[in-house]
């Protein structure tokens, strides 16, 4: 008995803990329209904490120089900042070595990296790519481009009514056809977590690579990618309480050193000569030009922040916080949620009435609350809710039950307004 | 609360309610699709020109409330004017969405019930809902049967 009330002690200590962090993030102090900012749009981007902040203004006031050029000091200090966030990053998420950590401007073009370098190198018309009707735009158009190129096909997963992947299906689309299989670690939508250990089994099964979109993952869980076993796992910096301009490409290093380089420049040669070029090694090959050294240094610190959090409070405090919001928001006349899968990150995607999300989005920004309303980069899915658009308040370590009652009050103003 | 009802006039929610003109045009002979790519809205503009006249005018589509009023309203002035009439009600429109009115030689009055949507300029990120209809039936008028978009 006395260990069950010990355990949820420090879980309440843990869930102060959380509570706390919102202090940590400066932009969140401020007032917009004479109303204290409530922001609910992470999904889209995540505030930074002043440790980000701090650590990317250290870097452009102290230690800037370009990296891996210069025998002079500030850029052996640059060089080491920048492979400190490397490895920072490779400990964080449980990468073998810095040789699959691939620095990349966000996870659009680490997607765009795997598929055109992959592309070129492994897809013929006689193959197939398996992606999902929940992914973002990112997670299509790339592939779409390739498969035009290659002649291969694209294939995509539909989704349940409750905008759950329909697994059923996704087994009948897998064959020996079937040579990358490209999906969503949480819809940005819906919210939807999906099964990848499931997907990730299957895929192994049709001998097919597997690439994950992990944007919407990283600000919720810490991922492990040798528990998951994926060969790429992609995801940004600003999802993640990072700067924007900088992401990430996991790829297991077996499977980058055969493909062929994505762009070409400096950083991912050894010698060039106009008989032949020889690449760099890993991560190098794959990252041309100047990089982006200090968005690499403040992810980097995001890590750090990262790192010293509980997950499974914060977990908890999430799914408080989504339960919270959706009981609430069901309460009100006309409500619909879209996206009611079972396992959820704390992604409220809605409709109200008649009322356009656009409409919904102007009137709550009106009382400090910011939500994102629209498509989503996600077309498909609102084709398969049959809606133009939604609204959609995300939540984050940062968020509280305030703020989701703010929402509820914003939109009752809407309901008003438009009674 | 109070620059809220600026921007979501009575006018605007009746034409958003009701919206006049609403539904598809057989005998038109201009059609244009307009698309505003930010929120996914469609609308439909449906145009009978004969004798450099608006004999007939419709839209359709899904949008926000100040999309369907602009259309709803454009159609309801738009219907029966004389192309140049038309032509200058959109430059005055469009000015009065994206200019300040104070100081400029924009007359609300000449605007008539269209001046109800000059609340918007108080939005900037909704300027492109209001803007969608005009320019649809501004490249109706040029005779140019295309999609266009707001970006
Ligand atoms: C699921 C998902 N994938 C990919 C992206 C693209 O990320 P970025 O714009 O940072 O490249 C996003 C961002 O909206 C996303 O939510």
């Amino acid at each position: 008995m006395s260990s069950v009330l010990e355990s949820q002690n420090t879980l309440s200590h843990a869930h102060a803990d959380i509570l706390a962090l919102r202090k940590d993030f400066p932009a969140l102090q401020q007032d917009v329209y004479e109303k204290p900012l409530v922001y609910l749009d992470s999904a889209a981007s995540t505030q930074r904490p002043q440790a980000v902040i701090d650590a990317v203004v250290t870097h452009e006031r102290t230690n800037h120089a370009n990296v891996h050029r210069g025998v002079h000091q500030l850029s052996q200090r640059s060089t080491e900042a920048y492979e400190g966030a490397r490895e920072k990053i490779r400990a964080y998420i449980n990468a073998g070595s810095c040789e699959e950590i691939i620095f990349t401007s966000g996870t659009t073009e680490s997607i765009n990296l795997v598929a055109a370098s992959l592309g070129k190198s492994r897809l013929t018309d006689s193959d197939e790519v398996v992606v999902t009707w929940m992914e973002h735009h990112s997670n299509i158009v790339p592939w779409q481009l390739i498969c035009e190129q290659t002649g291969a096909q694209l294939l995509a997963v539909p989704m349940t009514p409750d905008g759950e992947l329909d697994l059923d299906e996704y087994d009948q689309l897998l064959s020996d056809r079937t040579k990358i299989v490209a999906v969503g670690h949480v819809s940005n939508a819906l919210g939807t977590i999906n099964p990848l250990e499931q997907i990730i089994a299957k895929a192994r099964d049709a001998d097919a690579l597997i690439i994950i979109d992990g944007a919407q993952a990283t600000p919720h869980f810490r991922i492990d990618v040798q528990a998951l076993d994926c060969d790429f796992y992609a995801f940004s910096g600003h999802k993640m309480f990072g700067p924007t301009g900088i992401g990430v490409l996991y790829g297991k290093s077996s499977l980058l050193d055969a493909m062929p380089p994505y762009q070409g420049g400096g950083e991912m040669i050894l010698t060039v000569s106009f008989k032949e070029t020889l690449y760099n090694t890993l991560p190098y090959k794959f990252e041309a030009g100047t990089p982006n050294i200090s968005g690499a240094v403040g992810l980097g610190a995001a890590i750090d922040y990262l790192s010293d959090i509980n997950f499974e409070a914060l977990a908890q405090h999430e799914s408080d916080l989504l339960s919270y919001a959706t009981t609430e928001f069901i309460k009100l006349p006309g409500a619909r949620i879209i996206g009611t899968a079972k396992d959820k990150a704390s992604v409220l995607s809605f409709t109200l009435g008649d009322i356009h999300a656009h409409d919904l989005g102007t009137i709550v920004d009106r009382e400090g609350v910011a939500i994102r309303t629209g498509h989503h980069c996600a077309m498909p899915v609102m084709e398969h809710f049959q809606v133009a658009a939604t609204g959609r308040a995300s939540f984050a370590l940062y968020n509280n039950r305030d703020d989701v009652d703010r929402l509820i009050l914003g939109l009752q103003r809407a309901l008003e307004l438009f009674a | 609360m109070n620059d809220l009802q600026e921007l979501y006039r009575e006018v605007i929610l009746d034409h958003n309610r009701h919206p006049r003109n609403f539904g598809e045009l057989e005998d038109a002979n201009r059609v244009v699709e307009g698309v505003n790519p930010l929120c996914g809205d469609r609308m439909t503009l449906y145009v009978k020109i004969i004798d450099k006249k608006v004999q007939d005018i419709r839209f359709k589509g899904t949008g926000c409330a100040i999309s369907v009023a602009s259309s709803s309203l454009m159609t309801e002035r738009a219907k029966g004017g004389s192309l140049d009439e038309v032509e200058s009600l959109f430059e005055q429109v469009h000015e009065m969405l994206t200019s300040d009115i104070t100081g400029s030689s924009i007359n609300l009055e000449n605007l008539d019930k269209l001046a109800v949507l000059s609340g918007v300029r108080e939005y900037p990120t909704r300027v492109k809902c209001a803007s969608l209809a005009w320019h649809a039936l501004k490249s109706a008028i040029a005779g140019s049967e295309d999609k266009i978009s707001t970006e």
